[in-house]
């Protein structure tokens, strides 16, 4: 069934955009990400204009996000406190983001900026991803116990703040660093940065795992509101008619993907997903080293 | 004032003699939800006072949509990969263009009745003047005719219509699926010996309607508004998907 999405002004498979929903709702709730750094790519290639891609698809991690944050409360994995602060640096990060996402587009290297972040930051975490939890797939054959570092650099900074769920009196630099930069990711290439997030909370900030992916959701309600907000008023390019779409196999998609996680050990859902980014990672750095066939695109003039 | 009168008619002649009587299957398309492009049948008759002419007669049916500028960009390897350099500002180019015609155009059509008509693909598109910094803007207009060609946006249809007796003729023009809405401008040329001896002129209204007519305003409209429903609709399906969740759970 073709619907026509009066947004992006294209004509699409209803079916196939509620299966990519769906599949990506089952990797994301598989792994806990918003699925946006999969999704985004996706859409570009079955032809939505990038802008659209991105604008819409910051809409449809509002609804996944928010689904899983309601799960998070109910258990208190949420560190409401470490979410705010987090937040504020998340929306000024998204603010910058929306500007250089304009600037670029004027230029006509917005795809370019938006693939290379991909490939950079994909192959970044999906590498350290893999070599982490193939440490700690050995490390439980072999029986050692894993190590944890306690101290680093983070703890030497001004503005300390306790944090009671997470367990931390820290510097509240890191994390609205942490914060700005995810934001101005979220802004240009549609993703919630969970996958950026994560890591981050628990290699820079130190904090525990099981407060992490909630604590990170909560904030990425946040920020990607915003910038949904901010591309349909200055771009007018959130199309509403495709986020629906998405987001019912997202959702349906989660449920399945949640049970289908429950029965399997943490290392290997951490290796499966590193193998999935590097995947990804590596079709797109493919697609800008290899000459493609049509070397003209056509854009809307700039200064429209 | 006899002479006056002779001359007049004579001018009118040549005008009047042949004329278009048009028919379309419908001169509105409306873009619904579940839009899948539409065909659209242009035919017609030839009316004339005065017997048919030796020459053979010729039908040119050129549907145009609504003409925006844009700019093409052309990749070129920088440090590895490939990025986007060059770009040319087309002034106007049509989003959609089919011209369905007789036989083949250069036949049909002389080059200089193309130049004043705009006809051929290349005319209908308007490009006043590259940056100078970028030599071969030619190439550019042959990449967005290549890539909207191969889109089915733009369709050339040499020998699409069929004319019977010399009076009636008729064509089929495919209108696609991802179609902008506007005026759809719709020509068709009567030629003789590729000089054209009659035009007519008429306008396919294509818009969005319903859902998506209400969708496309408010978001250009309201577009706070449109923003907060966004979010509003994804809150709810995050909340809705949870609540199903724990139901399920539960059983």
């Amino acid at each position: 069934m073709q619907i026509y999405l009066p947004i992006a002004e294209v004509s699409v498979n209803a079916f196939l955009i509620l299966g990519l929903g769906g599949l990506v709702g089952i990797l994301s709730g598989m792994f806990g990400v918003g699925g946006g750094f999969l999704m985004t790519p996706l859409l570009f290639f079955i032809g939505i204009p990038p802008a659209v891609a991105v604008a819409t698809e910051a809409n449809q991690i509002v609804a996944s996000s928010f689904s899983g944050v309601l799960a998070h409360l109910r258990r208190k994995t949420v560190d409401l406190r470490m979410g705010t602060v987090l937040l504020i640096g998340g929306l000024i990060g998204a603010a910058l983001g929306v500007v250089v996402f304009n600037y670029l587009k004027a230029l006509g290297q917005v795809d370019l900026l938006v693939k290379l972040c991909y490939v950079v930051f994909l192959g970044v975490i999906g590498g350290m991803m893999f070599l982490e939890s193939l440490r700690a797939i050995r490390n439980t054959r072999t029986g050692k116990p894993p190590k944890r570092k306690k101290h680093n650099w983070v703890q030497g900074l001004p503005f300390k703040m306790r944090f009671r769920t997470s367990g931390l009196y820290i510097s509240v630099i890191p994390p609205i660093l942490v914060g700005v930069a995810v934001g101005i990711l979220a802004a240009i290439m549609g993703v919630g940065g969970g996958f950026i997030m994560v890591p981050a909370m628990i290699y820079i900030l130190g904090m525990p795992t099981k407060v992490v992916v909630g604590t990170s959701l909560f904030q990425i309600i946040f920020v990607t509101a915003f910038t949904t907000m901010l591309h349909a008023t200055t771009n007018y390019t959130v199309d509403v008619a495709l986020a629906v779409l998405l987001l019912v196999g997202g959702v349906v998609g989660a449920q399945i993907g949640t049970q289908i996680g429950t029965r399997m050990k943490a290392e290997q859902l951490r290796i499966l997903l590193a193998l999935m980014v590097l995947a990804v990672c590596l079709k797109l750095a493919l697609d800008l080293l290899i000459q493609p066939a049509e070397l003209y695109s056509i854009g809307t003039a700039a200064g429209h | 004032m006899l002479r006056l009168a002779l001359a007049l008619i004579c001018l009118a002649l040549p005008l009047k003699a042949e004329e278009v009587v048009l028919g379309l299957s419908s001169d509105k398309v409306r873009i619904t939800a579940t839009f899948e492009g539409s065909d659209i049948l242009v035919f017609g008759a030839v009316k004339r006072q005065t017997p048919i002419p030796q020459e053979p007669l010729d039908v040119v049916v050129a549907i145009s949509g609504p003409s925006k500028p844009l700019t093409v960009r052309r990749k070129e390897r920088k440090l590895g990969i490939w990025v986007n350099t060059d770009a040319v500002e087309i002034d106007r180019a049509p989003s959609f263009y089919a011209v369905a015609t007789t036989g083949p155009l250069d036949e049909v059509l002389t080059s200089v009745e193309d130049l004043r008509h705009k006809i051929s693909i290349p005319r209908a598109i308007r490009s006043v003047g590259a940056p100078g910094n970028v030599e071969d803007a030619q190439n550019f207009t042959d990449a967005l005719i290549r890539i909207r060609k191969a889109n089915n946006a733009y369709q050339m249809l040499e020998g699409a219509v069929a004319l019977d007796e010399q009076t009636l003729f008729r064509t089929a023009i495919e209108l696609p699926a991802n179609l902008t809405e506007g005026d759809y401008r719709t020509r068709i040329l009567l030629t003789r010996q590729g000089r054209v001896i009659s035009e007519f002129e008429t306008v396919i209204d294509v818009r969005k309607v319903g859902l998506e007519r209400w969708l496309f305003t408010l978001s250009r409209e309201q577009p706070m508004l449109y923003g907060l429903m966004s979010l509003a609709i994804a809150i709810a399906a995050g909340w809705g998907a949870s609540a199903a969740f724990r139901v399920l759970r539960r059983n």
